[in-house]
């Protein structure tokens, strides 16, 4: 066990201290829900990236700062800036799921073109993965593409495509063999939003905002070349990225500044004279919570450990998605609970604490719960990757148990 | 930067491992919980053999000199197999009392004994987290009244090392004169714990340092008993997928079903970061002393509360075999229900960890 990061990462840290220090009153306010970068944080990102603070490892010729992979340094980093409060470089769909998958299976030519503006926040992206009858089964997928006239024409709806309406361009799985089985008859394709034929309705969430879109697309031509990787390769593109969401949904110092903001509202919240956390219940929840968390970044880490070793991250990672959310979701229950009745203000309500963000979170993290792959999924995971349990029989033999059972004869319903 | 374990820290868990896989078959704790006196001679001497009770004794005594992370990754693999023999206090508080405030006279006296195996020195501090049925224990003149619960390691101890009313640590020998000894039942049978009753006893003083020797002890026996726990839900959780592994219902394994496989899954994604925390927390001890207390008691409670989960879901994968004795679950659950309890509950350990941070409002 050596917690020390060592002379050459402590001298690191304080740069990166430093440069936070000098010009974190340059960055743009936290604003995780504008999809568009305001043009202050266009600003803040360039000088991030010529620093090396964000787009590090991603090489100069296609708009990065090209430093080795140093998980340490990204480590610290991203622990700075958390501690200081001031926002890092953009975090967007394009950036964490679309750049590492051209990086990885795009053309020299598609990494050229699309890489380095979406690095600088000019080209902003969504994802068409879900549709209505594809989520937990993203494989089912039945937004067409057939070929015409060297075009690919697509017709079909997504749904939960959060930014579409901002969006410039968006990375899509679509059927292109309908005669290939299921996992192999889907392609990647990229395409401008601007195309003829795509409509985005915005959809709206229990919160009340409309966080996400469903899109429809009627006869969208869009060339053969705008395909990442081979056709019929979509899933196994789509599932090199689909890693790169979980790990953006179980950051550990998010949770620890949730956490700090929890433990802030209940010395601040007054309950008759007493604050939130003078009542032995709401606090014990809070300590129960602090330890929670502290298990998680001690398990964050072990995980960074594993993967300096080049270790597989086995079990320990296996969790971090699951246990995040829930963890997450429990601090914004204690903090509505810790508020009372004051929990419930919300709509700018008069009164309202925090700008409502804490029941915002409350629902949004329910959200994340079911999103990036339900807790049900983030389960069989876990059980059938991680403790090697045996997987479901072939599904053919349930539909077919089903068949059976829904032949059987019955009792007319209030017979006895 | 490395947060785990190191090669030598690997190897030793797997020595453990290895000898507790050979003496401590189930049906020998079986065959121990049985009997009256329920430790293990047999598995103390194998373990005597690893080296294990001189562990914590610094070198200049006889002993190892290791550090408290090894301690913890003994205890796991000591609960992994339900192994029925003193650890916690013989071998862990009670060379951490002598070494950090005993006198030359009875570091020289003790330590070496302790990492021979010839001597185990049992510990009672309960009542410095709570007292119950009124125990408390007062000092005069070198003498001890009144009474100490749940002195930890009871059976077979040579002395005890006693915490007072006002946190000072005495050392008292198991024959002291005016030194009465009962010895009490819990559901765990694979560890002894007693009841001491002081009228007027004799007893050296160990420690009369406001009790910042208590205070150690504490923080090292709620991460040994975290480390108890954790090897004890790895075995259940273990023990759970192995089972629905082989049972079949409906013509099915019954680990195919989710209902099975999803309390699985929960079992061990709110495990697996308690091995981290106790980790962490074992390392605190030494490296960075004025943070292991709440740090423990994270552990402590933490791992309390995930392990009563395991505890009662891995029963419940097991269905009726689970509730039965045949296939000895139970001392698994026991001992992870004897971890929570001792040395202060989840909720009390709490409590504790909100002072610390002065978070509760004086009265």
């Amino acid at each position: 066990m050596d917690l020390d990061y060592g002379p050459e990462y402590d001298a690191f840290r304080k740069q990166v201290r430093d440069f936070i220090e000098a010009h974190g009153h340059l960055a743009p306010p936290y604003a995780a829900r504008a999809a568009r970068p305001s043009s202050k944080a266009v600003q803040w990102q360039k000088l991030l990236i010529e620093q090396g603070y964000t787009a590090r490892t991603i090489p100069a010729e296609y708009g990065g700062y090209g430093a080795e992979p140093d998980i340490l340094k990204s480590r610290i980093i991203s622990e700075e800036f958390s501690r200081a409060g001031v926002p890092g470089g953009l975090a967007n769909q394009g950036i964490s799921m679309l750049v590492p998958t051209l990086l990885e299976l795009g053309t020299e030519e598609q990494k050229h073109r699309w890489i380095e503006p979406t690095l600088k926040g000019e080209v902003v992206w969504c994802q068409g993965y879900s549709e209505p009858g594809a989520g937990s089964d993203l494989a089912s997928v039945k937004t067409s593409a057939r070929v015409e006239n060297g075009e690919f024409v697509i017709n079909g709806q997504k749904i939960w495509t959060s930014t579409a309406k901002q969006a410039d361009m968006i990375f899509c799985l679509v059927r292109t063999e309908p005669d290939a089985s299921k996992h192999d008859g889907i392609s990647y394709l990229i395409f401008s939003m601007d195309t003829p034929g795509i409509e985005v309705r915005p959809l709206k969430t229990m919160t009340g905002d409309a966080e996400f879109n469903e899109t429809f697309f009627t006869d969208v031509r869009v060339p053969l070349d705008q395909i990442v990787g081979r056709r019929g390769q979509g899933w196994l593109v789509a599932n090199a990225t689909l890693g790169h969401e979980r790990g953006m949904l179980g950051d550990p110092d998010a949770l620890e500044n949730r956490l700090q903001a929890l433990i802030a509202l209940m010395q601040d919240e007054r309950i008759g004279q007493d604050r939130a956390i003078d009542n032995p219940v709401l606090r014990d929840r809070l300590v129960a919570l602090q330890a929670e968390v502290s298990a998680m970044k001690c398990n964050g880490m072990r995980n960074l450990s594993n993967n300096l070793k080049g270790e597989p991250g086995g079990m320990a990672k296996l969790i971090v998605k699951l246990q995040s959310c829930e963890i997450a979701h429990q601090i914004s229950a204690l903090a509505i609970d810790a508020m009372g009745e004051m929990g419930t203000l919300y709509h700018r309500s008069p009164r309202e604490r925090d700008g409502g963000a804490w029941q915002w979170n409350y629902m949004f993290q329910l959200g994340l719960i079911i999103g990036g792959g339900t807790a049900q999924i983030q389960k069989n995971i876990i059980a059938e990757r991680g403790l090697e349990m045996p997987r479901e029989p072939k599904l053919a033999k349930i539909s077919d148990a089903a068949k059976a059972t829904a032949d059987m004869p019955r009792h007319k319903q209030g017979s006895a | 930067m490395d947060f785990g374990l190191s090669q030598d820290q690997q190897m030793l868990r797997d020595a453990v491992a290895r000898c507790l896989a050979d003496t401590c078959p189930l049906d020998h704790v079986r065959e121990c919980a049985e009997r009256d006196n329920p430790l293990s001679d047999k598995v103390l001497r194998a373990v005597q053999d690893l080296g294990i009770p001189g562990m914590l004794v610094p070198e200049e005594h006889g002993g190892l000199g290791m550090t408290l992370l090894d301690a913890a990754i003994v205890a796991e693999q000591l609960a992994y197999a339900v192994a029925p023999v003193p650890f916690l206090a013989s071998h862990v508080l009670a060379p951490i009392a002598l070494s950090e405030a005993g006198s030359e006279e009875q570091k020289a006296q003790w330590l070496p004994k302790i990492a021979s195996g010839e001597a185990r020195i049992a510990v009672a501090i309960s009542e410095t987290i709570e007292a119950r049925d009124g125990a408390v224990v007062s000092s005069a003149d070198g003498r001890l009244n009144g009474t100490a619960l749940f002195c930890l390691d009871f059976e077979g101890a040579d002395a005890y090392i006693v915490a007072d009313a006002g946190g000072r640590l005495h050392l008292a020998a198991a024959d002291a004169f005016r030194l009465e000894t009962i010895p009490l039942t819990t559901i765990d049978r694979t560890r002894s714990v007693g009841e001491l009753r002081f009228g007027g006893t004799e007893a050296e003083l160990l420690a009369d340092d406001n009790g910042t020797t208590t205070a150690r002890l504490r923080d090292a026996g709620r991460v040994i008993l975290a480390a108890d726990s954790l090897g004890a839900g790895q075995a259940m959780i273990e023990k759970a997928v192995d089972y629905s592994g082989q049972r079949e219902q409906f013509g099915r394994l019954i680990g195919s079903f989710q209902a099975v496989k999803h309390m699985c899954a929960e079992m061990a994604a709110r495990h697996e970061p308690c091995r981290s925390l106790v980790w962490y927390a074992a390392h605190a001890f030494g490296a960075m002393p004025e943070d292991v207390s709440l740090v423990a008691c994270h552990a402590k409670s933490h791992t309390g509360e995930v392990h009563r989960f395991v505890a009662r879901t891995s029963t419940e994968v097991h269905g009726g075999m689970g509730f039965t004795d045949l296939i000895g679950l139970h001392y698994w659950f026991k001992r992870i229900g004897f971890d929570r309890q001792v040395l202060g509950g989840p909720e009390t350990v709490r409590a504790e960890a909100a002072a610390l941070q002065g978070w509760i409002k004086a009265a």
